[in-house]
């Protein structure tokens, strides 16, 4: 009962708890990669971001069809936070791709790595479904139009990827190598864990967001009722 | 500390600083919701003596 | 399903007839396509290969074709007839059809002298480019009328339309590209008609929230 009342708060708690575990791991367990060294290890941040990334995507377009399909009171904000989560942690995924690439091969941004550019095109779309929001009055047209627009990004994701490695082909080749295919047992149990811990987060700073926005609304309805 | 350190530093404080401001986001979020909320009671602390006032007004015996 | 294509073609003709009769979408687009190749020409430095000379083609189409949508729901807008066209007893998506076909057709009509301009210009336009021109027509019509109805119901419009037109504009020109580039045409075609057929099928069914009240 406490649990289902303080979801939030339990949902911190998970976060904190995975996350220790994942910065213990990450800085004092798992060995050194054997090409790249100590600076492999932003691996584990980098890649689990950009997959969490696509989970708030994907959960955004869930909520949005659920908005148009069953209309579900409420899913078009949990659909506009989730999107707002993904943009965050999308724009987290290319700082830190940035940085990787930096440290890598020297420059600050490669097109050879597909997942990047993926992301760049992806974070465009999505940074024009704020605008798009931002420029229809609220009210059942604008949650209309925002569902359907997060159901494109979500067939976007893998069109796209696939658009991206078609391109390479023409484009200039490929001149540095991705990451190496093998990872050994223990680094795939910290990108594991290291992935939970994001999700966690990423799920605890949703139901924030998600609380504080209900609040504005109710308290909005208060100030009017009361007026 | 090598310039890898440097770069894995930088990835994994970018990401706590991330976090830190949405903290501070979330910060003045709750500093305006508990104006507002304070507001409101004040509104309502008005109204109910209003209300409490206004029957003592009606012991008027006409004669 | 009959009535469903009468009631396209009605809505189709209806675009067309008027585009003949004001004649101001089409000309634009086609004195636009044209300006964009001899700007194109000043952009491109002296040992540039004809290979990036057909990169650009496909840019000038797809800045050409935004022109066009931006045009495709302003006279509904401007004079109220959406809501005229809403009270009609036809599917909602045959809206989206008809004003994909009407658009189709404008930007056909603007690649007709695209195109023998383009080979005039720079080099000269092969079979495997020209498929995929059909191909990409097709997409930027399915997604581009829907994003058009997107934009015209926001206070933005003309700003908001090319933002939200050009990332998933995107694998359509890499389609385009690759297929009058590259080696391997096939893949570059049958990418192009999976996008066709993914985006066609996502716009009819979610036309009807776009224009929904």
């Amino acid at each position: 009962m406490w649990l289902r009342n303080n979801q939030v708060a339990v949902l911190a708690g998970l976060t904190v708890v995975l996350m220790a575990a994942a910065l213990a791991l990450i800085f004092f367990w798992v060995p050194n990669d054997a090409d790249q060294g100590f600076s492999q290890r932003i691996f584990y941040f980098h890649v689990p971001i950009a997959l969490t990334a696509y989970v708030c995507f994907g959960w955004g377009a869930l909520k949005a069809f659920f908005h148009l399909w069953k209309r579900s009171p409420g899913a078009d904000l949990e659909s506009y936070v989730a999107i707002h989560q993904g943009v965050i942690f999308g724009a987290l995924t290319l700082i830190t791709g940035s940085l990787w690439a930096k440290v890598s091969w020297g420059v600050w941004w490669t097109w050879s790595e597909k997942q990047l550019v993926l992301f760049l095109v992806l974070f465009l779309f999505y940074a024009a479904y704020f605008m798009l929001r931002f420029s229809v009055e609220p009210g059942p047209a604008r949650a209309n139009l925002s569902a359907v627009y997060a159901l494109f990004g979500v067939v976007l994701i893998p069109v796209s990827f696939l658009a991206i490695r078609l391109g390479e082909r023409y484009i200039h080749p490929v001149v540095f190598s991705s990451r190496g295919p093998q990872l050994a047992d223990s680094m795939l149990l910290t990108f594991f864990v290291a992935w939970a811990a994001l999700l966690a987060l990423a799920g605890t700073l949703y139901r924030l967001e998600l609380l504080g926005k209900r609040l504005d609304a109710e308290l909005r309805e208060l100030k009017e009722a009361l007026a | 500390m090598t310039s890898g350190e440097k770069y894995v530093a930088a990835v994994y404080g970018i990401v706590f600083l991330f976090v830190l401001a949405y903290v501070l986001i979330m910060a003045t979020k709750l500093a305006r919701l508990q104006r507002e909320v304070g507001e409101l009671a004040r509104l309502v602390r008005s109204r109910l003596q209003v209300e409490t006032e206004a029957p003592e007004q009606e012991e008027v015996a006409v004669g | 399903m009959k009535r469903y294509l009468q009631d396209v073609a009605v809505l189709a003709k209806k675009d067309l007839v008027l585009e003949l009769r004001a004649r101001d979408t089409v000309p634009a687009m086609l004195l636009f396509v044209v300006a964009a190749l001899v700007t194109f020409h000043f952009a491109l430095p002296a040992r540039s290969s004809d290979l990036a000379a057909k990169g650009l083609l496909w840019i000038a189409l797809i800045f050409t074709a935004l022109l066009g949508l931006s045009r495709a729901f302003a006279a509904e807008r401007d004079q109220r007839l959406i809501d005229g066209l809403l009270l009609a007893p036809c599917d909602r998506s045959a809206i989206w059809l008809a004003k994909g076909i009407a658009t189709l057709g404008f930007l056909t009509v603007a690649e007709l002298v695209a195109l023998p301009a383009y080979s005039i210009f720079f080099s000269g336009i092969d079979g495997a480019t020209i498929a995929g021109v059909v191909l990409v027509d097709l997409g930027i019509c399915a997604v581009g009328t829907l994003l058009a109805a997107m934009a015209s119901v926001s206070r933005a419009r003309e700003l908001l339309l090319p933002l939200l037109f050009l990332p998933l504009a995107i694998p359509l020109v890499v389609g385009g590209v690759g297929a009058s580039v590259a080696s391997g045409t096939g893949r570059y075609l049958g990418f192009l008609a999976l996008y066709d057929a993914l985006f066609a099928i996502l716009s009819w069914a979610s036309f009807e929230y776009v224009v929904a009240e």
